[in-house]
């Protein structure tokens, strides 16, 4: 589910114009992610992290919740990044560096795994930092004034909308099913009451998203949305902008 | 257009696909300040008929004419639903804003209003249902009665001449629904309630209207009786005492 927990609070990095946010995560993500000095990379991780334990320190009464909740959220990441290191190390050629019964990982091989590892987490922290700051609701208006498609805006805001029912819808038929004593198990009983689960929530998501247009269509829907909130760019909003792209851009040229 | 007559249907039928027609030759007139009730057994019909009103459905044969013109196609009916507003029988139909300010501007931005207007007029709305300070919290984080209301405001916001409400008072608690009593009687707004709540309909509403086979009728037409009723509404009591 959708967790806004850090999106409340007034710090510097909340009060930060949303649209300079996303530019600003957009090009460290794709400079990190061409870089491959590891002097470099490390200075990368670095300053995710500081933007970071900027936002840790904003939320303050959460300080002590936010390492942990960064680390539950790095999973993710970190599980693909896994199965690279199961793979990379022994499939990449070059200078043996230890052996495991018949397979030999590589000192490049296991490099480039750490690379990989480094760029991930430094581009994910930076994203959680940046954009966990900002409630889903500025978000979506922040894209749309950056020009992004505006269905895909629609998108981005319907499913923040509707997971919620949808999960609910889900939770409820799950309990209808356990209270007549369903209990799932290796057969074809459970297989098929699952399929039907699956195929109500599917259907009841399709007909939901049919009355929900209707709903919109009463209200003198044609196409458009229209957003309330208007964006401005401040000083503050400048400055930042402007010390953190040079910070990038300093990475990129040492990168050479 | 004789005297305020705002929805006229005559010989309306209407069959989903696959079954057999749920109305049936249907014929309805709503004026001008008229308040009516809306009652029916499950599945007779009665979303079925605010759907056609404004246009969600398709008549198979049957007139429909609103302010006066035949409405047939897409466009006849947008221009409807301005004046004619539908709240939902589901509130999390109605509600997809992540706010409630922006859901209750929506209506009047699609209008062509300012943002200025349409952020006082959303306001003006909240506040006249008493839900002052509500307008920037999550629609999907409210309960049940509070999105019920909501949706109200986001219906009324777009200052209808008619409102079409299906069953407003499920889910209500008590007092809730005492509130939606008053404001409904407090509106200067015409009115089409469908309810399974007698007596919700007996104080907001002058006549009350019963689907069956797939047809409309009402008190008068269909019991002429005079003898005095404790209930303001004479048919339904009336046929609870005859069986
Ligand atoms: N989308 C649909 N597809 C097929 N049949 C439908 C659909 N919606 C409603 N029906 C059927 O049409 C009939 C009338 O439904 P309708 O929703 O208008 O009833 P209702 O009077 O509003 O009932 P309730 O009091 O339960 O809300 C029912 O028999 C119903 O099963
Ligand atoms: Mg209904």
């Amino acid at each position: 589910m959708i967790e806004e927990g850090f999106s409340q609070g007034n710090s510097l990095l909340h009060r930060l114009d949303a649209r300079v946010k996303i530019l600003w995560v957009v090009l460290f993500s794709v400079v990190t992610a061409v870089c491959d000095q590891w002097p470099v990379l490390t200075a990368a991780l670095a300053l995710a992290l500081a933007v970071a334990l900027a936002l840790a320190l904003a939320v303050a009464f959460m300080a002590r919740v936010a390492p942990r909740e960064l680390v539950r959220r790095l999973m993710p990441v970190n599980l693909f990044v896994i199965f690279l290191w199961l793979v990379l190390p022994f499939t990449v050629t070059g200078d043996p560096s230890f052996t495991l019964g018949p397979l030999v990982a590589t000192r490049q091989g296991i490099l480039y795994a750490t690379q990989i590892s480094v760029k991930s987490n430094a581009i994910v922290i930076a994203l959680i930092a940046l954009i966990t700051s900002t409630s889903i609701l500025t978000l979506g208006h922040a894209m749309h004034a950056l020009r992004v498609p505006r269905k895909i805006v629609y998108l981005f805001f319907f499913t923040y909308r509707y997971i919620f029912v949808i999960y609910r819808e889900y939770i409820r038929l799950k309990e209808a099913m356990k209270i007549r004593g369903f209990c799932p198990g290796t057969n074809l009983h459970t297989y098929k009451t699952y399929a039907y689960l699956v195929g109500m929530i599917l259907v009841r998501s399709s007909e939901r998203a049919e009355r929900v247009h209707q709903a919109m269509l009463c209200r003198g829907f044609r196409g458009r949305l229209y957003s309330l909130s208007d964006f401005s760019m401040r000083t503050a909003d400048m400055v930042w902008m402007g010390a953190m792209s040079a910070c990038v851009v300093v990475l990129g040229l040492w990168n050479g | 257009m004789d005297n305020g007559l705002i929805i006229h249907m005559q010989g309306v039928s209407f069959a989903y696909p696959g079954r057999g027609l749920v109305l049936d030759g249907l014929d309805f007139s709503f004026h001008q300040g008229n308040r009516l009730g809306l009652m029916g057994a499950n599945g007779s019909g009665k979303t079925t008929l605010l759907r056609l009103i404004v246009g969600l459905l398709k008549p198979l044969s049957g007139r429909i004419e609103i302010l006066g013109r035949t409405v047939k196609e897409e466009k006849d009916f947008v221009r409807v639903r301005e004046r004619i507003g539908l709240l939902f029988q589901d509130a999390d139909d109605q509600l997809f804003s992540p706010t409630v300010l922006e859901d209750v501007a929506f209506g009047p931005l699609n209008l062509g209003k300012t943002r200025e207007e349409a952020r006082a007029v959303a306001r003006n709305t909240l506040q006249a249902l008493g839900l002052e300070g509500f307008e920037d919290r999550i629609t999907h984080k409210l309960s049940g009665g509070e999105k019920r209301l909501v949706s109200l405001a986001t219906v009324l916001a777009m200052q209808p001449d008619v409102l079409l409400l299906d069953e407003p008072t499920t889910g209500l608690d008590e007092s809730t629904e005492t509130r939606l009593v008053e404001i409904l009687n407090g509106l200067d707004c015409s009115y089409l309630v469908v309810s399974h709540d007698m007596d919700f309909l007996a104080k907001t509403t002058d006549n009350i209207g019963y689907m069956s086979d797939g047809k409309l009728s009402f008190d008068e037409e269909v019991v002429p009786h005079t003898h005095i009723h404790v209930h303001p509404h004479g048919r339904y009591t009336h046929e609870h005492s005859e069986k």
